[in-house]
């Protein structure tokens, strides 16, 4: 008998869940964890009606109300009509199919992806979907987890399964340590700012070296949670001390013995040594600072004290269209740089940076100091967990004192689709995950930044170089 | 749900020669809050079509009677962005049936397949020379042919590449639920044995 070929942690996941294989057919894949929110599943559910079928294995469907929700009142009805239908959809279709929905008001709402993680749903090893690209997040723990579209989370809800071609897999090593003032946001902008917001598409990448193994479980998140933004499939991080540490006692999570068991087989997960990658990838944490986007796409970042290339500097000539456009929207000068540019908005918030070690980071910046006159200043949790954590530690106060306000859970900004929007023209640093043109609302300029730069730009009101400040 | 077949289109063109197009573009995140898919033709394109007050804006391209079709042709890293469907949506209720592009982004790409809308990938040359034919004579016509994989035009063609099981699917109108529902059982199987 040959020994086995070593198989990549990601092959390990997948050709475990395969169900069906069939020649020029795509893999039926087998999906341990689905998530649902309003705005991608009414259509999936019209369908299952349509066809009077039932969700093939509720206890593996788990629902929250996040994209359109206020932030403040959010125990009074939605007043936007539209965003109040949505939520009250998902409610329908929660009731009639028998889903258990966090619900505005419930201690377990929240973003989709923070939720997951901090309930102990998403464990090492699994596979998880959801309609939202950002289930990438969800690769942190080991598992394979990525975003897909209404279709296919209706083919999830009637079959448990999804058909789905293997992606080439992909390393991106990080060696070395961190510097002062740089964290887990810096390296994904990094990264994307390296090999561009299509670098690996058609991939599923996997994150490894020292400076990703010496990061919490919440900053390795905020890793693969951008891992969309340059294309990919997911990202994930092998499992280890710090994942099963995290995970222990979390409500969903197996408790006791069967905890210990699940660890056993958790340990059996990270890539074998040998195992081949389609590509890979490696950087020097050395060369890592704090990061900032300049343009409209998160592959347009660069260091905070760099200058925004020129048109003649850019690597393809068929992109200089496409950047001045962006720079136009943006309203900045081709090779001028962004440090002490004023900022009007600061969001912390999103599935990027809004769980409990981001409002910490925050707030040991921000405490005993007031914001900048005329800076708007949004924090919002990313669940009722982190919210009820950051009032325990009270950092609400610390907020307060800073003259911002500690908001209830939601997307808010980072989509604006509730009333949480950069007005037209204006400057956001924001700790969400895209800078698209009209993300963060119409005509609105976004800078994307770690919690720590956006802090010290909170206080300083423009764009700042943390590492000065601490 | 039943689709449409696919088999061969001639149709004009619309040339949208920008890079990086991403879904945020095709439809802005404030119309999502559908709870059907139809009805987002209407706002495809929405902030590049219109002004904030609802002014047509002119100089788009969507807004110039001269060019039209079923067939819609954008740069490098078309759809780009979030996982929202209703972009693929959106392409379709406005009428398109084929977006072709250098590259396309992967969740864009299923999403337009599941909706027969078909994505056709062209190297950068030929796009080129396509743009520019449009662009020049907008009433110049495209020929998709999925059952030979191939795209021509002015005596122009390329074959393109399209995956097998995606090809039957859009040829006689299938759909993936209708694949994973006959494997039932064994999916039941799988899993109480997981
Ligand atoms: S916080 Fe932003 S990126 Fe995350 S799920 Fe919500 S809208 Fe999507």
């Amino acid at each position: 008998m040959s020994a086995q070929k070593p198989k990549t942690i990601f092959e390990k996941i997948w050709d475990a869940h395969v169900v069906k294989r069939a020649e020029g057919y795509p893999d039926a894949l087998f999906i341990d964890r689905h998530f649902i929110h309003e705005v991608t599943s009414p259509q999936a559910f019209d369908g299952l009606r349509q066809r009077g079928i039932p969700v093939f294995n509720i206890q593996r469907t788990t629902a929250t109300a996040d994209h359109n929700v206020p932030t403040k009142d959010q125990h009074l009805p939605i007043k936007e009509a539209l965003s109040r239908h949505q939520v009250e959809t998902l409610r329908k279709n929660c009731r009639d199919f028998g889903i258990e929905l966090y619900d505005l008001g419930h201690p377990f709402q929240g973003i989709v992806h923070i939720i997951g993680p901090e309930l102990g749903l998403t464990q090492p090893g699994m596979t998880i979907v959801c309609g939202d690209s950002h289930t990438s997040t969800h690769g942190a723990f080991g598992s394979v987890a990525f975003g897909i579209g209404t279709s296919e989370v209706e083919q999830v809800l009637a079959t448990q399964c999804i058909l789905q071609y293997k992606p080439k897999t992909m390393k991106i090593e990080i060696k070395g340590t961190l510097g002062k003032g740089v964290v887990s946001k810096d390296i994904i902008l990094y990264i994307i700012s390296k090999i561009s917001a299509s670098g690996a598409t058609g991939f599923f990448v996997e994150y490894a070296g020292e400076a990703i193994q010496q990061l919490s479980m919440e900053a390795r998140m905020t890793i693969c949670n951008m891992s969309i933004e340059m294309g990919a499939r997911g990202g994930l991080i092998a499992p280890d001390e710090t994942t099963f540490n995290y995970l222990k006692g979390r409500k969903f999570a197996p408790q006791g013995e069967a905890f210990d068991r699940a660890v056993a087989k958790w340990k059996q997960l990270p890539s074998d040594s040998g195992a081949v990658y389609d590509s890979v990838l490696t950087f020097d944490a050395a060369d890592i600072a704090p990061m900032i986007t300049y343009g409209t796409n998160p592959g347009m970042g660069m260091r905070v004290t760099d200058r925004i290339p020129t048109v003649e500097e850019l690597k393809e000539i068929n992109e200089q269209k496409s950047f001045k456009k962006s720079l136009e929207y943006m309203g900045l000068e081709p090779g001028s740089a962004l440090l002490g540019k004023p900022v009007d908005y600061v969001f912390i918030g999103s599935c990027t940076n809004a769980r409990i070690e981001d409002l910490r980071l925050v707030a040991s910046i921000v405490k005993g100091k007031k914001k900048a006159a005329g800076v708007e200043v949004w924090v919002i949790p990313g669940s009722k967990q982190v919210e009820q954590q950051a009032v325990k530690e009270g950092l609400n106060k610390v907020f307060e004192e800073a003259g911002f306000e500690l908001r209830s859970p939601g997307c808010s900004a980072c989509l604006g689709m509730n009333e949480d929007k950069v007005p037209p023209g204006k400057y956001c640093i924001s700790t969400s995950n895209r800078n698209f043109e009209g993300r963060q609302g119409p005509k609105s300029r976004t800078f994307l930044a770690s919690p720590l730069s956006a802090a010290v730009a909170a206080i300083t009101g423009k764009v700042t170089d943390v590492r000065e400040y601490i | 749900m039943s689709k449409d077949k696919f088999t061969i289109l001639t149709s004009t063109a619309v040339p949208l020669p920008v890079e990086n197009i991403d879904t945020d573009q095709i439809i802005p995140a404030r119309f999502l809050k559908a709870t059907t898919r139809e009805g987002f033709g209407e706002n495809l394109f929405r902030d590049w079509r219109y002004t904030s007050d609802n002014q047509p804006i002119n100089e788009f391209v969507l807004n110039n009677a001269a060019f039209g079709g079923k067939i819609l042709v954008a740069g490098k890293n078309f759809g780009c962005g979030s996982s929202r469907e209703h972009a693929a949506w959106s392409i379709y209720d406005y009428g398109f049936r084929v977006v072709v592009s250098s590259f396309f982004a992967d969740i864009f790409k299923n999403n337009a397949l599941n909706n027969a809308v078909l994505p056709v990938v062209v190297s950068d040359s030929f796009l080129a020379v396509l743009l520019e034919a449009i662009q020049k004579d907008p009433t110049t016509p495209v020929t998709v042919d999925l059952v030979n994989q191939e795209i021509s035009f002015a005596g122009k063609r390329e074959t393109f590449e399209i995956n097998a099981y995606k090809k039957e699917c859009l040829i006689n109108g299938y759909d993936d639920i209708d694949y994973l529902l006959s494997l039932n059982k064994e999916i039941r199987e799988f899993d109480l044995s997981h």
